[in-house]
């Protein structure tokens, strides 16, 4: 989660130096209205139909898994292609795509189930029409939870794979 | 279990023979640790003499380490310094058994001190068999530097854990394993390495980059671990002595992980997750030759080798759930060993070749358990919230591990025990820990 936010964060500052620093535009067109007019939409805000932080926060980052599984469910499937109809209009991007476990598993297990709850991610956005080349995977296991209580409430949220865009083809 | 106790056999000779004595059995000091013991045998450990001027807090400090060793067995009891009816001030001086045989020292360590030129020490001991009246093998000297003394304090203990037990010791070992600080959803993690016993403690990486899951070589030169340093879960090669370290599996669009040395130390087994499915691997260090050993779309991770290095076992989930299998080195079909109730991982084969010690995950509790190579015989050793990742001590008789407590607050801390499930005790560490290995003895 950190993570999500600092490159987000640090996205915002590259893309829209100018917006960023312009206090007038805060505050206005969020959300809903976010493609109500031109002049209320900062550049590079959450308000940007175009921007990372509109992927993360109105798309949706994540998909979530039940236990011990890798399959995506009905849900996940329509964020994935909302997710998809994102990176196929803003084709400059590039993403990581991070599989997480929760804590009830080993070490090494809950890495490579992570790797494949990635993995399901980018076959499905492959599968609807991005470019695998523009799609890595990582798996952190059972290392970066983002709830950390010892029940269900929390072990379901950690149970994810977070797609993270970040600007440019890399190579 | 029950046996075992009947083999705590009390020394004595013949000749020596007493009424006190004469309910003993016959043979020398010695415990049999085949499972374990119930009573602890008594001893005594008199502060060392020191033989030289300044050496008096080394003589003190030496003793009170070959105490902790012993002590933290479970297999022997110290006798308090409080009990004692006569010391030990000069160590050519013959011994007062009747002294010690009163207050039921069985095992008599004396020793004595030397601080010698050019920051040098020697340390010099014998052991003795109290109710016989005899000396337990011949006394024996360490030299070594002022700052190795803990060294030379282990390597006695672990002599006289050899002499009463017959099994080598483990003392004079170090633990590399992962350091952790932080709350649980930012963590920092480095490699860290101390001596078995948590003295002289360092670090070995930054905490800037998740590491995982650290290895000793077999001479305990070099660590393999897995870090996150490149950006990616990536197995690295550290070397110890000149904490320089170098990545070994670097291909784009994969992950490594899991990594472990074979017996030889030449060669690597790990993990490559390519695509979403992780299989086995083997590379030759130095010329960075790599073979698939294993081809299945299902997990096949945690793979350790047997000590002759003829085989692997491994987990995999190909059956529908974590299991542990072993296999050829070089690969080729696969026999499953677990049947038991639950999910099995992280099995790693003992250094003396007899047992699998393993993670078991069933009805919501994790247990570390030992089973024979062939699957059978299995034993838990312990139950808890979350306890992983087994590691053997040298001889094979002590298993250290990660236990990590529930709930929010929740962190991961060092435990060992012995093979018997006895002695379950928190490692010393500075903070939290998880991910121990445990090196051979040190040479």
């Amino acid at each position: 989660m950190m993570g999500t936010l600092s490159k987000s964060v640090i996205l915002c500052a590259v893309v829209a130096l100018g917006a960023c620093t312009n206090p007038n535009s805060l505050g206005q067109g969020g959300g809903a209205g976010a493609g109500s007019g031109v002049s209320a939409i900062e550049p590079g805000s959450a308000s940007d139909p175009t921007s990372p932080a509109y992927f993360q926060q109105t798309i949706g980052d994540r998909v979530l898994f039940l236990v011990d599984q890798s399959t995506l469910t009905d849900e996940g499937r329509a964020v994935l292609a909302a997710q998809a109809g994102w990176l196929n209009t803003n084709s400059d991007y590039v993403a990581i795509i991070e599989g997480h476990a929760d804590e009830q598993g080993t070490r090494e297990y809950n890495l490579a189930l992570g790797a494949r709850r990635s993995n399901a991610v980018r076959e499905y956005l492959v599968s609807q029409g991005v470019a695998g080349n523009r799609l890595k995977t990582l798996s952190y296991g059972k290392e970066r939870p983002i709830e950390i209580c010892s029940a269900e409430a929390c072990y379901s949220q950690n149970r994810r794979a977070v797609t993270i865009i970040s600007a440019g083809l890399s190579s | 279990m029950k046996k075992l106790i009947a083999t705590l056999l009390f020394g004595l000779s013949g000749i020596f023979a007493t009424a006190d004595v004469a309910m003993a059995q016959n043979g020398p000091l010695r415990i049999e640790i085949t499972d374990g013991v119930i009573e602890p045998l008594p001893f005594a450990v008199p502060n060392f003499v020191a033989e030289t001027s300044g050496a008096g807090q080394l003589a003190q400090d030496i003793a009170r380490v070959v105490a902790a060793d012993l002590s933290g067995t479970g297999l022997f009891r110290e006798i308090p310094k409080e009990a004692f009816i006569s010391n030990i001030t000069n160590f050519a001086s013959p011994v007062q058994f009747a002294d010690w045989k009163a207050i039921n020292a069985q095992a008599l360590i004396s020793g004595a001190v030397t601080v010698e030129g050019g920051g040098n020490v020697s340390v010099k001991f014998r052991v003795y068999d109290v109710f016989s009246g005899q000396e337990l093998g011949n006394g024996l000297r360490f030299r070594g530097t002022q700052d190795g003394w803990r060294r030379m304090a282990h390597k006695v203990a672990d002599a006289v854990y050899s002499r009463i037990t017959g099994e080598t010791g483990y003392f004079d070992s170090r633990v590399v394993y992962v350091s952790e600080t932080g709350p649980k959803n930012e963590r920092k993690k480095r490699l860290a390495i101390m001596d078995y016993d948590g003295a002289n403690l360092k670090f070995l990486t930054d905490s800037n980059n998740i590491v995982l899951a650290p290895r000793f070589s077999p001479t305990g030169d070099r660590v393999l671990y897995t870090s996150y340093e490149t950006g990616f879960p990536r197995v690295f090669v550290l070397d110890v002595g000149s904490v320089t370290r170098r990545v070994l599996e670097d291909q784009s669009g994969t992950m490594s992980f899991a990594p472990r040395f074979s017996p030889d130390g030449q060669d690597v087994v790990f993990s490559i997750t390519e695509g979403g499915n992780s299989d086995i691997y083997r590379m030759n260090i130095g010329s960075g030759r790599r073979t698939r050993l294993t081809s299945a779309p299902s997990i096949e991770t945690a793979p350790s080798f047997s000590p002759d290095g003829s085989k692997i076992v491994f987990e995999s989930d190909r059956s529908g759930s974590q299991q542990l299998y072993v296999m050829d080195a070089n690969g080729g079909q696969a026999t499953r060993i677990s049947f038991g109730q639950g999910r099995y991982g992280t099995p790693v084969w003992s250094p003396r070749g007899d047992l699998i010690a393993f993670t078991k995950q069933s009805k919501g509790r994790f247990h570390i358990g030992v089973m024979r190579v062939d699957g059978s015989e299995e034993r838990l050793l312990t139950a808890s919230f979350l306890d992983e990742g087994p590691t053997w001590a040298p001889n094979g008789r002590v298993i250290m591990f990660t236990r990590e407590t529930q709930g929010a607050n929740g962190s991961s801390s060092l435990y060992s025990v012995d093979v018997s499930g006895r002695n379950l005790k928190p490692v010393r560490t500075q903070g939290g820990g998880s991910d121990p290995s445990w090196s051979p003895l040190q040479q």
